[in-house]
């Protein structure tokens, strides 16, 4: 331990810190060479990590209360930016406020790790909740399509998310080489990592396209080269930050990443039915909220319960 | 506005305070063409009106350093009705109160905007003259025409915004979370017909709405 940090986490932490120098060095010297627009949105790009990557890590490493309140406020954001962007009727508005109240229940029992509430409490009594919420304001026309889209949000934004809040909650008891921030790092750097190296496999190589119509920019060169690379990186981190040896790091890597590319590929649909190209405009060169934690609305939830139906007691 | 230091401080730390807090926190701007805003006045910003939030968040988007010189342009009638909100008005927002229908009376309604303009002030100013039904764009005031005909040097910045009517509209005193779009135009000069002044402000206005995808809310 150092700090009160587990020393494996503190070295990962570093590790992440020198490979966003490297990032940085590598954009500043394509760009030194090939001055203009070309690079300019993968140097927003790399800008934008720093910040992101600066308010996680310390977030996370301060106290677990501060880290749960940051996870929850990430889950705000991507609700509020789901609401704004989806048609809504005018007469659901106070409904809303309903659904924004879900997110603090939710990350609390997540902080006292009441698992039997945490895992029904948005797909049954908010599932079930919302709706005569809606019948009550008294108009039925447009009231499925209200329902449905309400329904998916919170599950896709609150929900999935807040899987990360309860991993690093319950994550201590079951992991004595790093706890449950280890936990949270691995799975929460691995999936944005995975993002980063399908990106980087598919501008080297990138021919064949996987979803044409849903994601056109998405290869199977880059899927494959990106879950390689996260499956070898987890293979080699994973006995450092979680209970899994090396051979169960590496098949929770190769996990990780074709969830993330599943999460990638559902917002993308959701936002071409939208006709949005990004879901908002909070991170400059990522897009919104949605665009960075796509990948982990589902990594999260299906790593966790990987883990969970391996390792827990 | 008052000259006394405490009500200025006042009024700073209600912008660099409350109104920054609640623009980033319960709504959150995306501002398109942020470079187009004037770096110093004299100018006019010209939003639509949708929200009691709106000349606040047109505010928020020139930096703190011009406070002094920013004031939303505001009907008397609505604001003087109370002398709480009045005092709130002229204080802390620091509006430029016009009557409105008083040029029919053949008074100018606008001689204090005009006088501000001539300070270097930076306006904001809702030509749609209410804010009406929420998210919908109404037929522009002839006001606006007036004042940049009588200051033709002023820039005057089309600012088209949306999700302030779904956040706080009309008739609601319940803030829900929304994101909010701001998109700033092109600065236009007033010219000797006010009329196609106003003409050319609302094309601008509808263009720069049309340039967004914007949900369904009805």
């Amino acid at each position: 331990m150092i700090l009160g940090i587990p020393a494996s986490v503190v070295y990962a932490t570093a590790a992440i810190y020198a490979l966003l120098v490297v990032a940085m060095l590598i954009v500043a010297l394509l760009r030194w060479r090939n001055p203009g627009e070309r690079y300019s949105e993968v140097a927003s790009r790399t800008d934008s990590w720093w910040w992101m990557i600066g308010a996680f890590t310390l977030c996370i490493l301060l106290n677990q209360t501060v880290a749960v309140i940051f996870l929850a406020f990430i889950s705000y954001l991507a609700l509020k930016e789901y609401l704004s962007l989806i048609p809504t009727r005018r007469i659901d508005r106070e409904v809303l406020l309903f659904a924004y109240l879900a997110i603090p229940l939710q990350y609390y029992w997540a902080a006292i790790d009441w698992y039997g509430m945490f895992i029904v409490f948005v797909p049954v009594w908010m599932f079930l909740f919302l709706p005569p919420l809606m019948v009550l304001r008294g108009q039925t026309e447009g009231f499925l399509r209200a329902v449905g889209t309400l329904s998916w949000g919170l599950m896709m934004t609150v929900f999935t998310l807040s899987h990360m809040a309860w991993l690093l909650v319950s994550g201590d008891a079951v992991n004595p080489v790093a706890g449950g921030i280890g936990l949270l790092f691995f799975l929460v750097v691995l999936t944005q990592f995975n993002d980063v190296a399908q990106y980087c496999w598919g501008k080297l190589l990138g021919r064949h396209k996987v979803t044409p119509h849903v994601s056109p920019k998405k290869t199977w060169e880059g899927l494959i080269g990106g879950v390689a690379t996260t499956t070898l990186v987890a293979a080699l981190a994973g006995p450092y930050l979680t209970p899994m040896d090396m051979r169960w790091s590496a098949l929770a890597g190769l996990i990780l990443g074709i969830a993330g590319f599943l999460g990638d590929i559902t917002m993308s649909a959701m936002k071409r039915d939208l006709g949005v190209k990004d879901t908002g405009g909070l991170i400059p060169g990522h897009g919104g909220i949605l665009d960075r934690v796509d990948s982990l609305t589902y990594a999260a939830p299906v790593f966790v319960h990987f883990v969970r139906y391996f390792y827990y007691p | 506005m008052s000259k006394n230091p405490l009500t200025r401080l006042l009024r700073f730390l209600f912008f660099a305070v409350v109104v920054r807090a609640v623009i980033l926190v319960a709504l959150g701007l995306t501002v398109r063409n942020r470079e187009r805003l004037p770096k110093d006045g004299p100018a006019v910003l010209a939003g639509n009106h949708n929200s009691n939030l709106d000349a606040l968040a047109m505010m928020s988007l020139m930096p703190l350093r011009l406070l002094s010189k920013l004031r939303p342009v505001a009907a008397m009638d609505y604001f003087y009705s109370s002398s709480l909100r009045g005092w709130f008005a002229d204080n802390i927002v620091g509006i430029i109160p016009v009557k409105r229908g008083s040029g029919k009376e053949g008074g100018n309604p606008l001689l204090l905007a005009e006088q501000a303009l001539d300070r270097g002030e930076i306006l904001a100013i809702f030509p749609e003259g209410t804010r009406g039904e929420p998210e919908t764009l109404q037929a522009f005031k002839k006001g606006i025409g007036h004042l940049a005909k009588a200051r033709p040097n002023v820039p005057v910045l089309p600012v088209f915004m949306h999700g302030l009517g779904k956040a706080l509209p009309r008739g609601s005193a319940l803030l829900v979370p929304f994101n909010v779009i701001v998109s700033v135009g092109e600065p236009l000069y007033g010219k000797e017909s006010y009329h196609a002044f106003v003409s050319e402000l609302e094309a601008a206005m509808t263009a720069l709405a049309a340039q967004e995808k914007l949900p369904v809310w009805e």
